[in-house]
């Protein structure tokens, strides 16, 4: 076991397309490291830089203290678990468990205990002799985890390994693999694009966006603290509200009605033409089902719902506004930044399932005005962060940084940030 | 509707397998008749009296008739040759092949394309064209009349097809299953061997059962390039066969020795039927 550290990491493929820029991530040992972020991220290639299957063009990558840049991947030690599986055909669940074992020329009897060992953990024991091709997806998923853990692995590399699976045996594997982690104790990386995964798994997760890092943070500082847009529509489901603001002392105007936000968070607004705010769906809620000494004036407002999902313990209502454009290129942009295509502007507002709010009804709406975030729109930064609970987050603009790597990109591959992976 | 469509494949089947197999049958039934019978004008079709002779006078058992002495001799050399330059010529053709197939797959190299353009012009020369040149050549440097000079050269014109139909299959192999070779701890060679050439064993087996059978059957080079039957392999000696009468060929020992170098080729097809098909369709349904 070992910390994985990444400093400056740079990836330049042949052709000049910055696929990773300047990214520096610790990830301390035994810790559970999550690389999120849209497709064409980079994050994929950030893994396979770690594992020795991408060549490093710039930057230091040390495994345990010991830097790894030029050591093939079998000389650094560590055990991967791919998209698909890549388990191998011509061998028996049990040979491909033992596989590297048996290249390190382990003895027969060290080989059958810890492939025992792995299956029992892995629950694969009655599946050992069968082939790869007749295992269904989730027991193919397993024996890649055990040809992981057979051996002590320095760390363990994930690249999205439940994005094959149907949704209830991803549930089900992403406890799993949490359960393993935390068993084991052992230094894992895990990329994958879905957010879920990302909050669930990680002790700390880094959001990257164009190869460049926008926030490494734990899911919770993410989710309370985002660095700046892109993190903020990034993380969260479904996702934070973005709606033009104006601030005027401690008020804040909205397009449906003004409220008043914390001294100390208005202060940090002040003198800004037009601002973006921020307010995830969760901090709305009907006012008549909220505690009545909470419900001012100034923290209510009334709209016209356009459309209700009533999920049982909880409803979205979907109110359409107006958004000025200075602020719609920006939403647009972001929103085609996170592999979403914005129809109309609209708020989704999260409802208590007890709400009996219809379609159409005028209704009234509590805004939780404390958890408003506001955002410069030049620049997407969080003006309203509290840095002490935000995690790392690069120096510079990473947003903006990341918008010009993204037409760097462009001008080699256009249509890059839409591949798969 | 069904039953008429089934008697319909029927009758497709018979008609077809009458077609391929009448020639075979003909031949059979052609080696187990004597001179007598295989000289009359219009012969029947089944042999009135089967005689085993042909095949004494070929392989040298019993009692041979009289001046076909040396005829036994000669075929069973010459079958001694056909067996090992085929097998020599299909072993190296293969080892080469799926080294140059994999390089052509998997790595990136200045003239790849041109490796690849060569590779299939050497397999559209007609093989008549390069008699002369290579009599000429291997004279001059003793390789006439000798079991490489027949083998380079079936190497030759079967490494084309073979590094075309493995490295068809080694596309195939995702490229995965290398790296995860290689994350497991397994160098560049192990992971080739231990994964690579596993999974493409049956384009292997398929290019090896195509080069051996090109080798086997071969006869424009076989007859110019060798003078004895020190190097001569079947195809070519057959036609030094002699019979009693110099104006009528012996067919019965023809087609007694046809028989015999046919039936290792029959042997090989069945035993590895199953990989001929599967290495034949792999590349279309995914495995």
């Amino acid at each position: 076991m070992a910390a994985i550290e990444m400093k400056n990491i740079v990836k330049q493929y042949g052709d000049g397309f910055p696929a990773v820029n300047d990214v520096s991530i610790d990830v301390e040992d035994g810790e559970f490291l999550i690389l999120v972020g849209p497709s064409g991220c980079g994050k994929s290639t950030l893994l396979r830089m770690i594992v020795g299957l991408e060549d490093i063009t710039d930057g230091d990558m040390l495994i345990g203290g010991k830097k790894v840049n030029d050591l093939a991947p079998r000389d650094r030690n560590l055990s991967m678990v791919f998209q698909n599986y890549a388990l191998y055909p011509h061998l028996t669940v049990y040979e491909n468990i033992a596989f590297p074992l048996r290249l390190a020329g382990k003895p027969d009897s060290e080989v059958d205990e810890k492939v025992r060992e792995a299956s029992k953990t892995l629950e694969l024991d009655e599946h050992l002799e069968r082939k790869p091709g007749n295992l269904s997806g989730g027991q193919r998923q397993r024996v890649a985890m055990g040809r992981a853990i057979v051996r002590d692995a320095e760390a363990f590399l994930f690249d999205e390994p439940l994005s094959n699976l149907d949704a209830k045996l991803r549930g089900q594997m992403r406890t799993e693999i949490s359960r393993l982690q935390k068993r084991l104790g052992i230094t894992t990386v895990y990329v994958t694009h879905d957010q879920t995964e990302a909050m669930t798994l990680g002790d700390r997760v880094a959001v990257l966006k164009r190869g460049v890092l926008q926030q490494h943070a734990t899911p919770r500082e993410l989710y309370e603290n985002p660095a700046n847009l892109f993190v903020a529509g990034f993380i969260g489901s479904p996702p934070m509200n973005f709606v033009p603001a104006k601030v005027d002392g401690n008020r804040v105007e909205l397009p449906f009605g003004t409220v008043t936000i914390p001294e100390e968070r208005a202060a940090k607004a002040q003198g800004k033409e037009l601002l973006i705010a921020g307010i995830r769906p969760q901090h709305f809620e009907d006012a008549s089902v909220v505690d009545s000494d909470k419900v001012t004036d100034d923290a209510t407002f009334k709209a016209t719902v356009d459309v209700v999902e009533w999920l049982g313990n909880e409803a979205y209502a979907y109110i359409p506004f107006e958004a000025p454009d200075e602020v719609r290129e920006q939403l647009t942009q972001l929103e085609k930044d996170l592999d979403g295509e914005s129809l109309r502007t609209q708020l989704v507002v999260s409802l208590d399932g007890a709400s009996r709010i219809a379609e159409g009804d005028e209704a009234t709406i509590w805004v939780d005005a404390r958890k408003i975030h506001l955002f410069d729109p030049a620049t997407g930064e969080n003006l309203t962060i509290d840095s002490d609970n935000a995690g790392l987050i690069p120096g510079g603009n990473a947003m903006a940084k990341a918008e010009e790597v993204g037409k760097e990109q462009d001008d080699v591959k256009p249509g890059a940030d839409t591949a798969t992976t | 509707m069904k039953n008429k469509t089934t008697a319909g494949t029927w009758i497709g089947f018979v008609l077809i397998l009458v077609w391929c197999l009448l020639p075979v049958v003909w031949i059979i039934s052609l080696s187990f008749k004597g001179p007598g019978e295989t000289g009359a004008g219009s012969p029947q079709f089944l042999p009135s009296d089967p005689t085993l002779q042909n095949y004494r006078d070929i392989l040298g058992i019993g009692s041979v008739t009289s001046g076909q002495e040396a005829t036994a001799g000669d075929f069973i050399a010459a079958l001694r040759n056909s067996f090992f330059i085929s097998l020599i010529a299909t072993f190296l053709a293969v080892i080469f092949a799926t080294l140059a197939a994999y390089a052509i797959a998997r790595l990136e190299f200045r003239g790849k394309r041109l490796v690849l353009t060569m590779a299939l012009a050497i397999a559209m020369f007609p093989v008549v064209s390069l008699v002369g040149p290579l009599f000429d050549m291997w004279r001059t440097i003793g390789l006439f009349n000798t079991w490489p000079g027949l083998i380079i050269p079936y190497m030759t014109f079967t490494l084309p097809l073979a590094i075309w139909t493995l490295s068809a299959f080694f596309r195939e192999i995702p490229w995965e299953m290398e790296q995860a070779a290689q994350v497991d701890g397994a160098t560049s060679w192990q992971a080739f061997r231990k994964v690579i050439v596993p999974l493409a064993a049956p384009g292997v087996f398929t290019a090896a059962i195509l080069t051996f059978f090109f080798a086997w059957n071969e006869f424009v080079l076989a007859i110019s390039l060798t003078s004895t039957t020190g190097s001569r392999t079947v195809p070519a000696q057959l036609s030094f066969f002699v019979g009693p009468d110099p104006f009528n060929p012996p067919y019965g020992t023809l087609a007694a020795a046809s028989v015999v170098v046919t039936v290792p080729i029959i042997v090989i097809v069945l035993l590895f039927q199953r990989k001929i098909v599967a290495g034949l369709t792999s590349g279309a349904v995914k495995g």
